[in-house]
């Protein structure tokens, strides 16, 4: 089993018209997922390759019963257009824009809490999420990932997330999903989320897990699997040389005074039993272990 | 983007948010102009975005003219951990009768806005926090919402200001969520916020940090930007468009992504090296992008070697491969060059490097044997 989507899961991509909005979305459509539309406003009507565009989110799930979009518009549209989405009638909304506003991303956030309970958000600022071999919703090359399980990725980077499907795919091991979180403050789904979902998949059978500096989501996740997982977890945490006060590169991974560590974040980790590992090469190399001895 | 007090307290004045009358002053005249015209007596305030100004000799009173040349000539110049002072803030002094402190910032864990606000202000709220957490009365706030009035009463209420300033303090705190929120700042913090002993309140200092992801719609950003004082590594890799943070190491580093960026720095790190930067190509780099990464981390004077990570996804690995090319026809880069190429077109990328190939020129299949050459030749 796949977690938030599956084989059957209906796409449109909001943005399909714009360059990477069809770069993406018709390379998806190439791996198999179901792009059943798209969503441009004023260019209701046409088709991108034979994808039909609709000049809103609404039109497009009435006429094709999706219920996910890939928001691939720039960051001034991209609020509006996940609560667009929301209202539409989507429940699962993956959003890869890059330099949303923290603000912003604040409110979209709350509103989706508050007025869409059932919605999920994936992002903003993420490589996206990918089952092998049933759905592939964003940027990752589909090649990478191998279908069959039993591991489940929850991420922070997205880089890093390709580096952990390359590492346990060339050693043969299979992926159930691969969910990049993103680097942004706000991410609308958190690491906990994925590993709750993970936890209930009972064809996941270990999760990788990669943070990196910034916030305190990985102490949280460690609370949360002390408490809850009985699968095992290897992590690897970006950034154990990354300066104090420096924004690298995310939004997100900046640490500010004694707080959002590598250090910190790697023995909350490990005192919760989860294998930290000090490199991706290694935390590869463990899970190739643990799977092997499952 | 970090602001200087000067322009915090100006940012605060656009919204309304009361602060001493004074000016900007970057030489000795022009703090005497300023002194003259908003009255003395005044205080002489060094502007570096650096805490410990006070203790630095950064902050004086001054009663009088003579005082001011003394002040504004010690100050300007003044290095202030590693701080150089080339701008003086000149305010009328202010007699203060209570500090209190007050900020807004986004609650990450809570996904909402989270403010501080503390009687006891003028120290750091971090040692306020560690000593007497009881002191500070903490309100969230939802994004959605906002924060009112009435809301803004009850927590003066809550944090026991005194009686007289706290229906200012309560307007001055809904301006300030106002130039938090509409001004886009990652933090707008007032410490001290004072009462003066007739009663009236405003903010005597000014820490705010701007949302870079929202100067679009803040074109009057510019201006800040323009006092930015940056490392001329950071400046020339900015008019490049790269995403770049300049260390004190050895290895010249460059990657796609920032989660492999920072992991290159840390794996460099255990094998025994340090990193001369943070450099993060972004995704979809074509070659022209690389071969901009090449120069500026080859003008670095402290880079004895450069370690190129890329893991294709959108980024294709035979662009890389072109763009070292292109870098190393366009400039002499002086550094032995490592790379580890992976991912989208990794063959294609090998191949078009494979003929070039030399003893300063090399290729290794993982990330890790890459950092271990590289910081062979770094430590050589």
């Amino acid at each position: 089993m796949s977690i938030f989507v599956d084989e059957n899961t209906k796409v449109i991509v909001q943005g399909l018209t714009g360059g990477q909005g069809k770069f993406h979305g018709l390379r998806n459509r190439a791996y198999g997922t179901k792009v059943v539309g798209g969503v441009t406003p004023g260019k209701g009507g046409s088709d991108v390759e034979g994808i039909p565009v609709f000049n809103t989110v609404k039109e497009a799930v009435d006429a094709t019963g999706a219920s996910a979009s890939f928001v691939v518009v720039p960051p001034k549209f991209a609020s509006a257009a996940i609560i667009e989405a929301a209202e539409g009638g989507i429940t699962f909304i993956v959003c890869i824009t890059e330099g949303i506003p923290a603000h912003d991303e604040a409110v979209t956030y709350n509103r989706l809490v508050e007025e869409f309970p059932g919605v999920r958000l994936l992002g903003p600022n993420c490589p996206g999420i990918i089952s092998p071999g049933k759905c592939n919703i964003g940027i990752t090359s589909g090649d990478i990932a191998l279908a069959g399980g039993p591991v489940g990725i929850v991420s922070r980077s997205g880089t890093l997330t390709y580096q952990a499907l390359h590492e346990l795919s060339q050693q043969g091991i299979g992926q159930t999903t691969c969910v990049g979180i993103g680097g942004d403050p706000v991410p609308g789904t958190n690491f906990i989320d994925c590993l709750a979902a993970f936890e209930a998949d009972p064809e996941t059978k270990a999760v990788m897990m990669i943070g990196e500096i910034g916030g305190s989501e990985e102490e949280r996740a460690a609370e949360w699997i002390k408490a809850n997982m009985t699968k095992p977890v290897v992590s690897y945490v970006a950034g154990v040389t990354a300066p104090p006060g420096r924004k690298m590169g995310h939004a997100g991974a900046i640490i500010s005074g004694s707080k959002g560590t590598a250090q910190a974040k790697m023995d909350a980790l490990r005192d919760a039993g989860v294998h930290v590992c000090l490199n991706p090469t290694e935390a590869g190399q463990k899970m190739v272990e643990i799977v092997k001895a499952l | 983007m970090d602001l200087f007090e000067y322009q915090g307290k100006q940012y605060f004045a656009r919204f309304g948010i009361a602060v001493s009358p004074g000016d900007i002053a970057d030489t000795v005249e022009e703090a005497l102009a300023v002194a003259q015209r908003v009255g003395y007596p005044v205080v002489v305030k060094a502007q570096v975005k650096v805490g410990g100004r006070g203790k630095a000799g950064g902050v004086k009173l001054a009663a009088n003219a003579d005082e001011v040349r003394l002040h504004a000539g010690n100050i300007l110049g003044l290095d202030i951990k590693g701080h150089v002072v080339h701008r003086l803030w000149v305010e009328r002094s202010s007699d203060i009768a209570k500090e209190y402190y007050a900020s807004f910032t986004l609650d990450r864990p809570n996904k909402t806005h989270l403010g501080m606000l503390s009687a006891q202000g003028g120290v750091e709220i971090e040692v306020v926090a560690e000593e007497n957490p009881d002191a500070i009365a903490f309100l969230t706030i939802d994004p959605v919402r906002g924060l009112d009035l009435a809301t803004a009463r009850r927590w003066v209420d809550e944090a026991e200001l005194d009686v007289p300033a706290r229906e200012q303090a309560a307007e001055l705190l809904v301006k300030l969520y106002d130039c938090y929120t509409t001004g886009d700042c990652d933090l707008a913090e007032i410490n001290p916020l004072i009462l003066t002993p007739d009663g009236t309140v405003h903010a005597l200092d000014a820490k705010v940090t701007l949302d870079e992801n929202a100067s679009y719609r803040h074109p009057e950003w510019e201006e800040f930007r323009a006092t930015e004082t940056e490392d001329p590594r950071e400046k020339m890799a900015k008019e490049k468009g790269l995403n770049y943070i300049g260390l004190d190491g050895t290895v010249g580093i460059i990657a796609n992504g920032a989660g492999l960026a920072m992991s290159t720095l840390d794996v460099v790190n255990q094998v025994g090296g340090t990193a001369a930067n943070f450099l993060d190509i972004g995704g979809g780099a074509n070659a022209d992008i690389m071969a901009s990464a090449m120069e500026v981390i080859n003008a670095d004077p402290k880079v004895k070697v450069i370690f190129v990570n890329i893991f294709g996804g959108i980024t294709r690995v035979d662009e890389v491969a072109k763009g070292v090319l292109e870098a190393l026809q366009r400039v002499s880069i002086t550094s032995p060059v490592v790379l580890r190429l992976d991912g989208t077109n990794a063959v294609e990328g090998r191949a078009i490097l494979a003929p070039h190939l030399s003893d300063t020129l090399i290729t290794e299949p993982t990330m890790l044997d890459a950092a271990r050459r590289a910081v062979a030749f770094a430590n050589a």
